[in-house]
């Protein structure tokens, strides 16, 4: 057995050896330089060879310590079987502790305003994957559009605050219905659409709300974005150090002295109401019927409509409820910028939020803040690397891929396995 | 109370009812036998409404819900137990009879109706809080029909409710369904291959052949058919 698996794995590396080959020898090895004003081909094979030799090894060892050691791919490594168990042990424990932690956060000493964008930044984004949990995790629709409602939650209340002077605690329900009238948008002509064919479908969604607010300038200012979004109060009291005649601000009121990090502190608990919002909800609809008809759906659409279960309403409120925190997510986010442009709201914030769910393990929501803290807090570490990042990034979720294959928290746990145990 | 009359159902190009016409009266059990391809299985989900008719009515309590939407039809009393059972597998055995009383007032009543569905098989009760697909074979196909009687059903459709079951687990869920009829009073529409045990089970039976009805009886003058001998029971020839 052991000889077989190290021919086998020598075998399978040398495939990974030829593909880099080919993938890397022309993208990296082939360099263009100007020489003598004219473009010469400058080949790095040295570089390559690198490149090919990390690669073919990296897949040797993986071969041998991971998949092969297992023997059943896909089962999860005995580390990850230790942390799930863990995790499942002492599950409410560690989230009273983390929320806890999260509360006491911006008091901490090392907490300075770096910190606190950081966990601010954070913050959106586990609200966001918790937001799109309801969507892929729940109800098993693949949304890779969801950056569309963010977008238009951030622009309904950034127009609405602009034109009106409505304030924050206004617009944020109004973004929310109004993200979630595009959810049913989104939802309607997606209904019979399944895996690929839906994921094609929301893609391209979220590609056009963004396409149109860049062209629509006359109520979006397209490219140049709107500016000037009022930030939020605490509760009528501004955060400004030289307010407007007659009016009290957050510092005066509280008689403390004026700091700027007042204003990100109150930033940092509104994002992490609206995320628990989010949460709570997810965590109550699971168990109500329409929570549960998600997940039925998820499992087998022919036997909820034998069930009497109603398949179109049960789509559309999910994609309406998880565009609604999308919404949230986003009217937060104008609030906090005060400034927004069509190039927030790419496709790749729908690719990162969709990561955050599918490598936090789908349906799981502690996986969800795990990968968040995992992906985002990686790639704010690599910062000073620049052109790195994004290596660091992809290189996570291949590691993520190998060793966690449903990913980091696997609630749903596989029902039949083939195999000893079977 | 469930009259089908000229129904033609079609799959694409390929039509697999080529005008069925079949009756089940209140209180009865009532078999449709036949091979596979025959299309059993596509006439039960015509009538549930999964899969819509091109032409033909299906009355029941002489209302036409031929054009009506599956959850629509389940609110009528007509529920399915569809083939291989589609249990969700991932959720508990009671979150499964939860989605079964979807309709029935929103599960309003689903104490005293699921003291009915352990009633008819107490081995639901122990399982509760066990995933549907760690159940045996048997033990699904019973949350199957447990499920479907959540929705407190007037006519009960029961597709193939032997397919890959032990023998004594299927002589159990038969008898299951003898008192589903007789004490619940709910009439029963069942489609099976195993021939003889529905057709011993059932008062009147329809043997169905390329689409179409070819033979229809009371249950027992069909089993001693020599025709319905020869093609579906062993022994014939």
């Amino acid at each position: 057995m052991g000889k077989d698996l190290i021919q086998k794995s020598l075998k399978d590396s040398l495939f990974t050896g030829i593909i880099a080959l080919a993938l890397f020898g022309p993208i990296v090895g082939l360099r263009t330089v100007a020489k003598n004003e004219v473009l010469v081909v400058e080949p790095k094979w040295f570089v390559v060879l690198l490149i090919v030799a990390f690669c073919a090894l990296g897949r040797f060892f993986i071969n041998i310590y991971t998949y092969k050691k297992e023997q059943r791919r896909g089962e999860p490594s005995s580390l990850g079987k230790a942390i799930s168990n863990f995790l499942d042990e002492k599950g409410a424990q560690i989230a009273i502790a983390a929320i806890a932690f999260s509360i006491i956060f911006p008091f901490m000493p090392f907490a300075d305003r770096y910190w606190m964008d950081i966990a601010i930044m954070m913050m959106t984004y586990i609200m966001l994957g918790w937001g799109l949990n309801i969507v892929i995790g729940l109800a098993g629709l693949l949304d890779l559009g969801y950056v569309a409602f963010y977008a238009v939650g951030a622009y309904s209340y950034a127009l609405f605050a602009i034109h009106f002077g409505w304030s924050f605690w206004i617009c944020l329900p109004i973004a929310g219905v109004f993200a979630g009238l595009f959810g049913i948008l989104l939802g309607f002509p997606v209904l019979r659409l399944r895996g690929d064919y839906l994921a094609i479908v929301t893609l391209a969604f979220g590609e056009m709300i963004r396409i149109l607010l860049l062209n629509w300038y006359e109520l979006t200012k397209g490219p140049d974005g709107l500016t000037g979004i009022p930030r939020p109060s605490f509760f009528g009291l501004p955060f400004k150090r030289y307010p407007d005649e007659g009016v009290e601000t957050f510092h005066t009121f509280f008689g403390l002295e004026y700091d700027p990090m007042q204003r990100i502190i109150f930033l940092y608990y509104l994002i992490l109401v609206l995320a628990l919002i989010t949460n709570a909800f997810t965590i109550k609809i699971r168990r109500l019927p329409v929570g549960r008809a998600w997940e039925a759906l998820r499992e087998d659409e022919i036997a909820c409509k034998s069930l009497g279960v109603n398949p179109r309403n049960t789509k559309l409120t999910a994609f309406a409820i998880g565009a609604m925190f999308g919404g949230f997510a986003g009217s937060f986010f104008a609030t906090r910028q005060a400034f927004i442009s069509p190039e927030s709201f790419t496709f790749i914030e729908s690719a990162i939020i969709v990561a955050i769910v599918v490598l936090g393990g789908m349906g799981s929501q502690t996986g969800v803040v795990l990968s968040t803290i995992f992906l985002i807090g990686l790639i704010e570490v690599f910062r000073d690397f620049e052109s790195y990042r994004m290596v660091a990034f992809g290189g996570a979720m291949v590691l993520i891929m190998i060793f966690r294959p449903r990913g980091i928290l696997a609630k749903r746990k596989p029902t039949i396995t083939m195999g000893k145990h079977g | 109370m469930l009259n089908i009359s000229k129904v033609e159902t079609f799959y694409g190009n390929i039509q697999a009812l080529r005008g069925v016409d079949v009756k089940v009266n209140n209180g009865e059990i009532v078999a449709l036998i036949g091979s596979n391809g025959a299309g059993k299985s596509t006439l039960l989900m015509t009538i549930s409404g999964v899969n819509k008719a091109a032409t033909g009515e299906i009355l029941f309590d002489s209302k036409s819900i031929a054009n009506m939407p599956p959850h629509d039809i389940v609110n009528l009393g007509i529920s399915q137990v569809p083939e291989g059972r589609r249990i969700f597998s991932r959720l508990t055995v009671e979150d499964n009879l939860r989605l079964g009383a979807s309709v029935n007032e929103k599960g309003k009543n689903f104490d005293r109706d699921s003291k009915d569905v352990y009633d008819l098989f107490p081995v639901l009760k122990d399982r509760l809080s066990q995933r549907g697909g760690t159940l045996s074979g048997g033990e699904q196909q019973m949350l199957a029909i447990g499920r479907a009687m959540m929705a407190r059903p007037k006519v009960l459709l029961l597709d193939e409710p032997s397919l890959g079951i032990a023998p004594k687990l299927v002589n159990q869920i038969f008898t299951s369904i003898k008192n589903i009829n007789k004490e619940k009073k709910v009439t029963v529409f069942l489609v099976e291959q195993n021939a003889k045990k529905a057709l011993e089970l059932a008062d009147r039976g329809y043997v169905l052949v390329n689409g179409k009805i070819s033979l229809e009886g009371q249950g027992k003058d069909l089993l001693n058919n020599p025709d319905v001998q020869a093609a579906y029971l062993e022994g014939g020839k």
